[in-house]
């Protein structure tokens, strides 16, 4: 299981989730980047399995290279050297609803157990607990992208029965149509890595348990997650996670250690 | 016809209390200069709209300018939250602001209706989530040739637009370049149209190069010249966006006695942009001054 104490080889929980989610990229894959690991996690495959990963921004930067790591969304370094600088509503029109988009990427503040994830509020929304971001991007990427990938780090907080708000949709709505019905193009959440295991998820839309980090055990992830998961018959070995890759984080990808 | 006044000339002139108001830009070209003589001219009630409505509406908001937020994602990117809008809806504060959300794609889409003369615009979104049910605008038709169910939404058509670029002419032909966002659908949008510009040059540098006009002078009301205009925000090509100052900006705004502090000293406390930058001080300019980097060029000839 991860932590956040630097141990020369150990990868922290945040190295964790950006190497095993740069595991799911592959090579000239078109990727939907969003900023923090997400970013990294890019960066982290095109400096090693993945030299030819196609990266867009919200922002309009298409085929970006940024040669520092963005510190925001729409940082100056993605339009330098990038392949086309265009409009948002080109970015979300002729790129993402067009289909051009494999791989989005998306996190939470809560995610229930068919992927559906909440970014707006913590408690009603006309009487909000805590008052979140909202939207941005999220929801037309959960609608779109042709895989999802969620990062989130796993506890009982945010990995909930129910979603106090479904911001972007998972596999189905608690006690309501599947994407399918609904006529969504994207495929929905695909993987959800998390800082000690990979959920997938079935034909009925509910997450599995397919893969542990190092360190993590089925009873840790199951005190973590706040529905009675599934898992799955057989636990995957895990995949993507490497000591070299700590060193390539740590040294070259994010020494300021703004995202990690 | 030169359009060109000051930033106080053009608030005077286009801001009216009760407008509603749109100072784009994504990340890049948020021109911070116009929320502050704004806020020194004090409007009250306007409806303050934008997908991203950072640090610069938090600042209006907290002013007391803003009774209405549309908007589709509210933060301090990758810092934390807005404090003056939370204060203003979450707990005792709830009710004292307005909000109408979407999703970027939606309100963009907003824009694209009104900058196009249609009544609404079509999307593929919002099955299987919460959004809708929150916001009554959003709606749906069947789409007429295959029966699908597509959703809607209202054409915007903002009273006021700031749009801030590299360079202008004097009428109000906009060039920009690097990230754009929304901001040519929100100007064609607008009923009225503010060109900031970080540099005003003769009309013979925009004929020059006319692929890189992305607001004509034929929908600019007023033009105003105003270097640095967006610090903390960033202009391509002149100066990078001060992101210390982002970071230390959740300090300030957590809470309401520094924030009005912050507010007294920098904006009712200078009376221009430049008296602003001076404060500053010289020493933050030259750690922002862009590194030169040269496009090829093109050659228009026929």
């Amino acid at each position: 299981m991860g932590t956040d104490t630097l141990v020369p080889g150990v990868p922290t929980a945040s190295e964790m989730m950006a190497m095993r989610a740069a595991h799911e990229l592959h090579d000239r894959d078109v990727v939907f980047v969003g900023i923090g690991l997400p970013n990294l996690a890019c960066n982290l495959a095109r400096a090693t399995h993945a030299p030819q990963l196609f990266m867009i921004y919200e922002s309009g930067a298409v085929g970006a290279i940024p040669e520092r790591l963005p510190v925001s969304i729409g940082d100056p370094a993605l339009v330098t050297d990038s392949l086309q600088v265009t409009s948002q509503a080109d970015i979300f029109q002729l790129f993402l609803q067009r289909g051009l988009i494999e791989v989005g990427f998306l996190g939470g503040a809560q995610i229930d157990k068919f992927g559906n994830l909440n970014t707006t509020v913590i408690g009603p929304y006309a009487n909000p607990k805590v008052r979140l971001p909202g939207s941005g991007g999220a929801c037309e990427i959960a609608v779109h992208a042709r895989r999802l990938l969620v990062i989130m780090r796993m506890t009982k907080r945010s990995f909930v029965e129910t979603c106090d708000f479904i911001t972007s949709p998972g596999h189905r709505m608690p006690g309501g149509k599947s994407r399918k019905e609904l006529g969504l193009p994207g495929a929905g959440p695909t993987t959800v890595i998390t800082d000690q295991c990979v959920l997938e998820f079935g034909e009925d839309g509910e997450a599995v348990l397919v893969e542990l980090h190092p360190g993590a055990t089925v009873a840790s992830v199951k005190a973590a997650c706040g529905w009675d998961l599934k898992v799955a018959k057989e636990l995957r070995p895990s995949r993507g996670i490497d000591a070299s890759a700590t060193t390539l984080l740590r040294e070259k990808l994010d020494p300021k250690r703004l995202y990690l | 016809m030169s359009k060109l006044v000051s930033m106080k000339d053009a608030i005077a002139a286009s801001v009216h209390d009760g407008d509603s108001i749109v100072i784009d830009g994504f990340t890049h070209l948020i021109c911070f200069a116009a929320a502050h003589e704004i806020i020194r001219q004090k409007r009250k009630n306007l409806t303050a709209i934008r997908l991203t409505p950072d640090l610069v509406y938090d600042q209006l908001i907290e002013a007391g300018c803003v009774s209405k937020l549309i908007f589709s994602w509210a933060g301090n990117p990758g810092v934390g939250g807005l404090h003056a809008m939370r204060r203003r809806t979450e707990g005792a504060g709830l009710g004292q602001l307005t909000l109408e959300e979407y999703s970027h794609f939606g309100l963009l889409s907003r824009f694209l209706a009104g900058s196009a003369g249609l009544p609404f615009w079509p999307l593929d979104n919002y099955a299987g989530s919460s959004i809708p049910g929150a916001n009554a605008n959003i709606k749906s038709v069947t789409c007429p040739y295959t029966g699908r169910q597509i959703a809607t939404v209202p054409a915007l058509r903002p009273d006021v637009a700031v749009i801030h670029c590299q360079r202008a002419d004097d009428e109000g032909n906009a060039q920009v370049w690097g990230l754009y966002g929304s901001q040519k659908e929100v100007a064609f949008a607008a009923k009225r149209v503010i060109v900031v510009a970080e540099e005003i040059v003769p009309t013979s540098v925009i004929r020059s190069d006319p692929n890189r006009t992305l607001v004509p002078g034929l929908i600019a009301t007023h033009v105003v010249c105003e270097p640095w205009g967006c610090h903390p925000s960033f202009v391509q090509g002149h100066y990078d966006r001060d992101n210390d100052f982002y970071v230390e900006w959740e300090n300030v705004s957590r809470d309401p006695a520094t924030y009005a502090k912050w507010l007294d000293e920098y904006v009712y406390g200078v009376k221009d942009r430049a008296e602003y930058m001076q404060k500053l001080g010289a020493g933050l300019m030259e750690r922002l001054r862009k590194k030169p980097r040269m496009s090829e060029g093109v050659d228009y000839g026929y």
